[in-house]
């Protein structure tokens, strides 16, 4: 797909999303990562190719720098209920999900940056969504935080089975809770599982020095996490409906 | 000492009063004062329209104001002026334009006075069945729209991806401003609407703690401050319309006052 205003925002990006799976966008500041998303979203308009979706897909979204003016009262348990009715319990249980139960009647200006991404992830679960849309959740956060977080998706990812596209600023962090990795500069400049993306020597050109401390950290990781090894490989979709599939024309 | 001309014009403030309060509250949450001042000064222009034509000058602001708004809509996606710009130039622009038009037609004396700053002692029981009966229709849509304008509000975006039709409520709410300026302008005027419309959402803030929650008491403040406005202007003889205004802000110093809660905040 491609996407023109004025200059190719984004051009022949070829991507798939299947149930079940992480697929995180990475990429410099303008490489296009959020113009992508939106396009999944159908917030853009396509300039080329198109953007399929499975029928009835049910798409939970985190959108980037959501902030809530401080002259809006609202609470979390308000917030849950912003764009549809949901019961109490409903509620209870999502948050105690990501791990905020007690903040439920806290306004949502008060909450801390880990507290309010959790806050937005618990909505997005709400809907019981196919395919979760993540633009940065990790905003606000701090390092531990970030893991933390990570590590929460990929736990809501094999309790709901959804698919999960996910915005991230670069590689190292989410290495470990990631199954396949597109690496964006306007078009895709490389994609594959975390360690293969990482290798390549476009995506070292891409992050400069920075690259190049990534593998070290996710092989660190890596040594004191091997349960989590196996969620890194790409897992052949079971029985998936769902195809996010992007063309682009020539 | 209740004339009756007091008690229609107490009747009429309330149900503005009503309609302006739950309104305001998006005006306030949307930062879009500014977008509301426009949209009323705008509101003599309509004036002029009305008088040009000779019809009733409520549809003639109500079409302006809405005219307005759509096309600093469509200014604001298109435009390569900042909106707070484009608002400065339309506001005055309007207002200017109104004024001149109003000059041009010797033939008729105009109240300038009474548009400018509301005449509301001079309100008929005609006028106040159609604020009540716009008021009630205004808030019939206010609460079929809420939790898409709500949504819209706090994320377009992500009223869009849920399918809210986020576009459909927003231009809604910009013709429910527009209806609300053309039922409230003999209240307190084109130069004071935008006061009765944010500051008693302001002040219901502080009491509040949920967006339902502020609509109600910003309804029940402006419905002080109109009680107090008007018991003031009888007793002092000041002019009714800046009288409710200056109450109104006299309850906003007040709820300000240390010491008074304010669930959800961080003060």
């Amino acid at each position: 797909m491609g996407i023109y205003r004025g200059k190719w925002l984004i051009r022949n990006v070829d991507l798939h999303i299947n149930r079940g799976e992480i697929v995180t966008l990475i990429g410099p500041n303008g490489s296009g990562k959020s113009t992508c998303v939106k396009a999944v979203l159908g917030l853009m308009g396509l300039d080329e190719g198109s953007v399929t979706r499975a029928r009835r897909v049910r798409i939970g979204y985190v959108p980037q720098n959501l902030k809530f003016d401080d002259s809006l009262p609202l609470s979390v348990r308000r917030l849950m209920s912003l764009t549809a009715r949901h019961d109490r319990a409903s509620i209870e249980a999502a948050l105690k999900e990501v791990g905020i139960g007690g903040l439920i009647d806290k306004p949502v200006q008060t909450l801390s940056g880990g507290e309010f991404q959790r806050a937005l992830l618990a909505r997005a679960i709400l809907r019981r969504p196919d395919l979760l849309v993540l633009d940065e959740p990790v905003q606000g956060v701090d390092f531990s935080g970030e893991l933390e977080l990570y590590r929460l998706i990929r736990e809501i990812r094999d309790r709901l089975g959804c698919g999960i596209l996910l915005v991230s600023h670069d590689l190292h962090i989410v290495m470990a809770e990631t199954d396949r990795v597109v690496c964006l500069s306007t078009h895709v400049c490389c994609s594959g599982t975390p360690v293969a993306v990482a290798d390549n020597p476009e995506y070292r050109r891409l992050f400069g020095a920075r690259a190049t401390e990534v593998l070290a950290i996710y092989r660190h990781h890596h040594d004191h996490n091997h349960n989590a090894h196996g969620d890194i490989l790409p897992l052949p979709p079971e029985g998936s409906h769902k195809d996010e599939d992007h063309r682009h024309d020539g | 000492m209740m004339d009756d001309f007091f008690v229609r014009a107490m009747v009429a403030g309330i149900g503005v009063a009503i309609i302006a309060g739950p309104l305001g509250c998006f005006i306030v949450w949307r930062r879009m004062a500014y977008f509301g001042e426009t949209i009323a000064h705008s509101a003599l222009l309509g004036v002029s329209f009305g008088l040009l034509l000779d019809t009733h000058t409520g549809l003639t602001v109500f079409a302006t104001a809405a005219a307005i708004a759509l096309f600093l809509l469509l200014l604001q996606r298109s435009s390569r002026h900042s909106s707070d710009a484009l608002l400065g130039i339309l506001s005055h622009a309007t207002l200017a334009l109104g004024l001149v038009m109003i000059g041009f037609m010797t033939w008729i004396r105009v109240d300038l006075i009474g548009y400018l700053f509301g005449d509301i002692l001079a309100v008929s029981t005609g006028d106040i069945a159609i604020i009540y009966g716009g008021g009630a229709a205004v808030l019939a849509v206010l609460v079929a729209i809420w939790r898409p304008l709500l949504a819209e509000t706090a994320s377009f975006d992500l009223a869009e991806v849920e399918g809210l039709r986020p576009h459909l409520a927003r231009l809604i709410f910009m013709l429910m401003i527009a209806a609300v300026i053309a039922i409230a302008m003999k209240i307190v005027g084109i130069l004071l609407i935008t006061a009765l419309l944010v500051i008693p959402a302001v002040t219901a803030r502080r009491f509040a703690a949920s967006p339902e929650m502020m609509a109600v008491a910003a309804a029940l403040i402006g419905i002080a401050a109109v009680a107090g406005g008007m018991g003031a202007s009888l007793r002092l003889d000041t002019p009714a319309g800046p009288s409710i205004v200056t109450a109104a802000f006299l309850l906003f110093l007040l709820s300000q006052w240390p010491g008074l809660k304010r669930p959800g905040s961080r003060m």
